[in-house]
């Protein structure tokens, strides 16, 4: 399995020179590393190629690593029917820089790329129509990214006397809990509390 | 709007709203529909009316904690969902699921898959003006539900399918009543293909509605029936098996006009096959006995009569329900069969005990967003009827 793998990401990166950063194969799945602005002609290629035919498109989504200067990763994943094999793409981006849509190669790629936009903020030139998806009308940020937090910042109600419903910020009654399992031994590379005087300058 | 020039200015397109209460639009679905008499110019969905967050949630859980919210996509067959995340976490954790569990996966992905199809094709019929097949279909279904709450304790949010294997193990008694209710179903299969298959309006409403070609419906993210119905011999069962599929017998029905009533039969073979499969798991699972989930204490919590003998037991089953199993760094996805189509889960694990991300790839995303494709010049009952056939639940379409 994983020879024909090997074997179908060396003939992609020898057919588009440059394009392919990086062939990884792991966990019996072949993963292209692509440069942004290649991944279109990667795509066309993958789809109309005679030894690739991966016409069957499956998913776009986004990744989030804020701690990387590119912080967002688009994963594309598409099958051959033919090869019976599954290739998985990725590009790396960041909030400002665009990447090339999908969806002159794939139509498919729609609302994917509108999910990724509306859950990340990924943005994707030459997108007939790049809006929101499945958050609310007016919504604000994308709440997918690691930094925006899983209660959100508004709630709604109805309101009985303004006869509507209103948007409020959100209210806990308890604060949400997030434990942290890290081993304090291996995991974490943050101060454990208590444990300050361990890690800093002895005095004198 | 783009009214041709001959006719009155004073005639445009109209532009109403399908939902998002309308008993056709299978859930919260808003359809903007411009039409142009009564025929269909443009077709806008608005989804996202039961988007819940699970995709951010699962990132906050973990890995144990997950699986319910997989019950919670698509609704009408819950188990199939389970069933994609525990082989994404097994692959990561490189487990091997034993034999019995795998029976028991495929006895009741099946049964999954009959609870969607029958309530797929009775409420297309219903969206064609027919009543009483969902009356019938119900009543099956509500039969099959009591099967998965006598193995799991819950008509639908089951959470049985487990990173490692099933929950528990199944009583004699309730696979012999599976085993018996089979005969039972086929009979109730050929009646409701007795009030569809040859029903004049059934077929007037569906032969060469929603025609997808195979390149199209392919380039569109389709799978499932939807290809299938296309003219594709493509099921996940066949050409990758996973769990023990390989091992049964079961014919992949396609169609050859690639419209809703191809659709329509092709569920209701599958049905067919269904039963066939599950007949065949329950005579395996009478015969041989064995372990249903695998023996790593690491990852699945002991039996409770172990945790009163064992202190090991115990600790493990404290740690795993605290802080659950860490699973290795790494990215899979993995995808099942699921009856609405290619339900795949892509998880990017980073070591911990929580995914780092759980990307849900739903079948219906991929054949709502065609919604405009296909009903563009069509009439405008056939947007029920199309939208009925594409087996729509926004369950896992808003995730």
């Amino acid at each position: 399995m994983d020879e024909t793998l090997n074997e179908l990401g060396a003939h992609v990166k020898e057919a588009l020179p440059g394009a392919i950063e990086d062939v990884v194969v792991a966990f019996g799945e072949l993963t292209l590393v692509v440069s942004a602005p290649d991944v279109v002609k990667v795509l066309s290629f993958l789809r109309d190629d005679p030894s690739c035919k991966f016409v069957s498109f499956i998913d776009i989504c986004g990744v989030d690593y804020p701690k990387r200067d590119n912080r967002f990763d688009v994963v594309y994943h598409l099958l051959s029917p033919t090869l019976n094999a599954r290739v998985r793409i990725k590009v790396e981006t960041d909030e400002a820089t665009p990447v090339p849509s999908a969806t002159p190669v794939f139509p498919g790629a729609l609302w994917f790329e509108r999910e990724a936009y509306d859950m990340y903020g990924i943005l994707f030139s030459g997108h007939p129509e790049l809006r929101r998806l499945l958050t609310d009308y007016g919504f604000d940020g994308h709440p997918l990214r690691k930094d925006f937090p899983t209660t959100g910042f508004v709630e709604v109600r109805y309101d009985d006397e303004r006869k509507r419903v209103v948007y409020e910020p959100v209210k806990l009654a308890q604060e949400f809990r997030n434990f942290d399992f890290l081993s304090p031994w291996e995991g974490p590379d943050y101060v454990l509390p208590g444990d300050e005087k361990a890690s800093a300058p002895k005095a004198g | 709007m783009n009214a041709p020039s001959k006719v009155d200015p004073n005639v445009r397109n109209f532009q109403i709203n399908f939902g998002p209460q309308h008993p056709a639009a299978h859930g919260v679905l808003r359809l903007v529909l411009e039409l142009d008499g009564e025929i269909v110019e443009r077709v806008d969905p608005h989804i996202g009316l039961l988007h819940r967050g699970t995709e951010k949630l699962i990132e906050t859980k973990t890995y144990l904690q997950a699986v319910p919210y997989f019950d919670r996509l698509d609704y009408v067959a819950p188990m199939n969902q389970e069933h994609a995340f525990c082989l994404a976490v097994e692959r990561l954790l490189g487990i091997e699921v034993p034999r019995r569990g795998q029976l028991i996966r495929v006895l009741y992905s099946e049964i999954g898959r009959i609870l969607s199809h029958m309530l797929n094709v009775t409420t297309q019929a219903m969206d064609c003006g027919a009543l009483t097949p969902p009356l019938w279909g119900f009543e099956e279904r509500e039969k099959l539900m009591v099967f998965y709450e006598r193995a799991s304790g819950s008509r639908m949010h089951a959470a049985y399918f487990r990173p490692g294997g099933v929950h528990q193990d199944l009583p004699v008694k309730l696979i012999e009543d599976i085993r018996d209710f089979i005969p039972y179903f086929l009979q109730v299969c050929d009646d409701l293909e007795g009030l569809l298959t040859d029903n004049r309006i059934f077929k007037q409403r569906n032969v060469d509605i929603g025609v997808v070609s195979l390149e199209d419906a392919f380039a569109w993210g389709f799978s499932g029936v939807m290809v299938r119905g296309s003219g594709a011999a493509w099921d996940l069962r066949k050409s990758q098996p996973y769990e023990c599929y390989d091992e049964l017998e079961f014919d992949i029905p396609i169609g050859k006009n690639c419209d809703n009533y191809d659709r329509y039969c092709i569920r209701m073979e599958e049905m067919r096959q269904s039963a066939h499969i599950m007949r065949q798991c329950c005579d395996l699972l009478l015969k041989e006995a064995g372990p249903v989930s695998a023996v790593d204490n690491k990852v699945v919590p002991p039996k409770r009569g172990e945790m009163k003998r064992s202190m090991e037991a115990l600790i493990h089953h404290f740690k795993l329900y605290t802080e659950g199993f860490h699973v290795p760094a790494g990215e899979v996805y993995a995808a099942v069969e699921a009856p609405k189509g290619e339900f795949g889960v892509y998880l990017v694990a980073d070591g911990t005990n929580k995914p780092y991300r759980c990307k849900i790839r739903a079948p219906g995303f991929a054949h709502l967003q065609a919604m405009d494709f296909l009903c563009r010049g069509y009439m405008l009952a056939d947007v029920s009827a199309i939208l009925g056939s594409l087996d729509i639940v926004f369950g896992e379409v808003d995730r």
